[in-house]
Formats: C-alpha cells, structure tokens, sequence
C-alpha cells in the first residue's frame, strides 16, 4: 500500500509538473459550463437541480478521460523510463493501482472544481442535494472506468497520440452499448440474451441511473468490476511485453 | 558467494536470436565486464538478469532467487542502470533519488542517510533541487548510478555507465565501481577497453548472443598469439583491443 502512494504521489505531481494540468483543468472547466449554460439552457429550465451538468459527463469524459490516462504508460515506454520502474522491488499491481488512482483524483479534482456550479443551485433554490452527491459519486466512478481503459490501452504502445485514439473508441463502444438506436439495429438478427448484455454494459445507462438519485448496487458493481477487470488486464500486457 | 548467475539463457525476438545460451556466473568482490561490438546481446542479457525481459528458455538468479518467478526478492537485492540511464525529466534530482529509495523499500531516516552517502561519492549536491531535464549528460548519467546505488544492493548491473562522462568522470565512476567493489557482484557493460582493464577482475566477451571468452584481462591477453588474424607480427604491445578485435571477428565469423 505504502508502494501504490508513491507511485501515485510521483504520477500526480507529474500532472503539475507541466502547464498540463492547468490547460486540461481550464478546457474541462470551460467545455461543462459552456454545454451547462448554452446547450442545455441551465437557466431557462427553471429547474433546481444539476441534470444539465451530469448529463453531459459520459461525452465529456469519452474524451478528457483519454488525455490523462494516455500518457500514464506510453511516455514510459517512449522515455525508457519502464525499464527503470519495471526493475524496482515491487509487483507490476502496485505500479499499475498507483497510476491508475494518480488519473483517479485528478479526475476527482476536476470535478470539485465544478462545485461552485451545486453552490449557485443551492443558492437559486432548493435542489435534491442527496441526488447531487449520489450524480457526483456517480461520475467519479464512470471517471475511474474510462480512466482504467485508457491506462490500459497505454500500455500497449510508445505512441501517446494512439493510446488517446484507441482508448476514446473503446470508451465509445462502452457508451454507445445502451443507445436504442445501436440495439434497434441489433435486434433483427442478434440473439435477445447478446443484446441485454451488450446493453447492460452501457455507461450511459448506468451512469442515468446513478444521476437519477439512487446509488444503486448494480451500477456501482459494473464501474467498480470494470475497473478491476481493466487493471488487472494492464498487469497481463506489461507481463506479455516482458516475454515479447 | 555466487550472487548473480545465468543458465543458458536464451532471448529471441521473432527470429532473431539476441541472447544466444549464456551461462556464467559472477560471485562477490567481483567486477565483471561484458564486453561486446554494439548489437551483441549485452543490453539484452543485462535485461534478462534484471528480469526486465523473460527468457525465451534458461533462467537467471540474483542472490539465488529467480528473476522471473521471484521477482520482487531478486530486485531487492540489485541496483539496475538501464541502458541511457532513463530518468522522469520532470523531477528533481531530490525527489527522484527519493522516490527511487522509497519504492526499494528505505524509510524515511535510511533513505537521509544512504542518499547522503551517495549524494557525496558521487558529487550530485550542487544539482540536488535541480529538474533532472535541465542537466547535463554526465550529471544524469551520475544520477542513474546513484539510484541504482541508494539500498547499497548486492548486486550492481550497469549498462554503460560511463557513457556520456568526461574523462575526469569516467575516471571517478570507475574509482567509485573500485571502491564498493569489495563485497558486491558487478556487472558492467563497455566497448571501452581500458575500463576493462582499469576496474574489471573478469571479462566476458559476448558477439551475436553468444559468449566467445570468459577469463580475467590478463589472461585474454595472454591468450592471444603475438601474431594477427592476417599472420603479421604485431606492432607494439598486444593490447586487450587486439585481444577483442580478434574474438569477435574470427570466431564470429567461423
């Protein structure tokens, strides 16, 4: 444990270390307002919650969730810095929980950042905050699986520019998986049990559903398996390339 | 005390054959020297060791344990110097040493003390609070050898670690390699001769992945006829880089 926190320490202040945290902070921040404000009329709906802001997280994240995760393994192999890191006393599983919750609170970050927008809800009228809290949870988790995909797929390769592209279409799948218009051309020729899984594997869905006001188990059990589930194959590749 | 070995270790990439069956083993108060043209196999068998790299088929040991089927005893007990000396540009040197003494298991007061020590050995004071992509060659070079040095490991794997250096450095790296050499296996990679001849007890002499010589500077020269590969005398006095030319090109090339 006390080896996952260095190795998170040393990734998180790597974001700092760059203008990149403050560029990805700023256009985070800039792309969830203007969406919020102009796209999804924040004011004009007269209503006193957040669903303007969650809904537009899963997009959002399709593609911010790629571009912190994607340097996590790519510029180590680019750098030669793997091999350095691979050689020290420690399992490929510490390596890879540390950098994967380095992204994890700097997604997390990104998201605090996003509070003064709950404080005007608050401040305009009385908004469900039990909902809010159960939608923010609800979207660090999301965050989280992203970002275990897209370290994943860093992995794979030197090039970060490819760990971004990859990442972001298998993140697309993920979301698109629930989206009626993909199972309606499904439905025809797939089998029902093929199409209730591929749906069942949708972020947008269970992301809804946790943005809906309940933070219920199976939802937070598919975030939570998928993660593992991506981490534990990020430790399968860096072994593969071993014997590559 | 043996605490570095090697049984016929072999390493392919598709169908080339970089590490082709070597065996040897290096015991304590040993200095060992891989000699070798580029491409040889050196780096690669270094990797193996480390266990940076899986075997294809033989396996490798550092103080006894297996590299790949007990990797976290066997790291424990060796410092590593990648080949390049790959080093995290955005750090400081501080807090690189720091990390690296952290993640090899030191706590708070030995990692003070150990990277005191080695921060004086190796002169890397005046860079401490520096960012590591604003030094120079030599001085990143230096910081790859103090962080293979930080747990003071048993083992010490090298890969070209005077590469980069001015000649007054390479001369305080190989004084350095001399003076910890006492109780340590170390391995060290070079095609500079002289430094062969200056800090190894022992010289490897690898060409296309597999191992043409294994013997101490002294006796490879002794080895060697007085005449060349072309029958001549020689001129002057046989030197460890006759010694090397003719390996690698006659026995490769039979």
């Amino acid at each position: 444990m006390d080896k996952i926190l260095r190795v998170f320490r040393r990734e998180f202040a790597a974001y700092f270390a760059t203008p990149l945290a403050a560029v990805f902070l700023t256009v985070f921040l800039a792309i969830i307002a203007g969406m919020t404000f102009f796209v999804a009329n924040f004011f004009d709906r007269g209503q006193a919650d957040l669903s303007a802001f969650f809904m537009w997280h899963p997009w959002l994240f399709l593609v911010l969730m790629p571009a912190i995760g994607m340097r996590l393994w790519a510029e180590e192999r680019r750098s030669g810095t793997i091999e350095l890191l691979m050689t020290l006393p420690v399992s490929a599983w510490t390596l890879v929980a540390g950098k994967w919750l380095a992204g994890w609170v700097f997604a997390g970050l990104a998201l605090i950042l996003t509070m003064p927008l709950w404080a005007t809800v608050n401040f305009l009228g009385t908004p469900d905050n039990g909902v809010i809290i159960a939608s923010y949870l609800g979207s660090w988790l999301m965050a989280g699986a992203f970002l275990a995909i897209s370290t994943c797929v860093s992995a794979l390769t030197k090039n970060q520019v490819l760990a971004f592209i990859g990442a972001v279409v298998i993140g697309f799948l993920f979301v698109m998986a629930g989206f009626d218009l993909v199972l309606a051309a499904m439905q025809p020729w797939a089998p029902a049990i093929i199409i209730e899984t591929i749906s069942s594997m949708s972020f947008l869905s269970h992301f809804q559903r946790i943005a809906g006001g309940v933070l219920e188990a199976p939802a937070i059990i598919f975030f939570v398996t998928l993660i593992a589930f991506a981490l534990w194959l990020n430790v399968q590749i860096l072994q593969v390339r071993k014997a590559a | 005390m043996v605490l570095v070995e090697t049984r016929a270790l072999v390493k392919r990439f598709g169908s080339f054959t970089a590490v082709d069956g070597i065996t040897f083993s290096v015991g304590s108060g040993e200095v060992v020297g891989f000699l070798g043209p580029n491409g040889a196999g050196k780096s690669t068998t270094m990797r193996l060791i480390a266990g940076f790299l899986e075997p294809t088929s033989g396996s490798a040991f550092i103080g006894g344990h297996d590299s790949q089927n007990d990797p976290v005893a066997a790291r424990k007990q060796l410092g590593y110097l990648p080949e390049g000396a790959p080093l995290y540009p955005d750090m400081s040197v501080g807090a690189f040493l720091e990390f690296v003494a952290g993640m090899r298991g030191l706590n708070r007061a030995q990692t003070r003390d150990r990277l005191a020590e080695v921060v004086e050995s190796i002169e890397l004071e005046e860079v401490w609070n520096r960012r590591i992509d604003a030094l120079s060659k030599g001085f990143k070079r230096r910081v790859g050898i103090a962080q293979a040095l930080v747990h003071d490991p048993d083992v010490l794997i090298l890969d070209e670690p005077t590469d980069g250096l001015d000649p007054n450095q390479k001369q305080e790296v190989r004084e350095l390699i001399h003076s910890i050499a006492a109780n340590k296996a170390i391995i060290i990679s070079t095609h500079i001769l002289e430094e062969v001849e200056a800090v190894c007890t022992r010289a490897i002499i690898i060409a296309r992945g597999k191992m043409l010589a294994d013997a101490t500077p002294a006796e490879l020269i002794a080895k060697t006829p007085d005449t060349g590969p072309d029958g001549k005398p020689r001129s002057g006095s046989l030197r460890l880089e006759d010694v090397f030319r003719d390996i690698t090109r006659t026995k490769v090339e039979a």
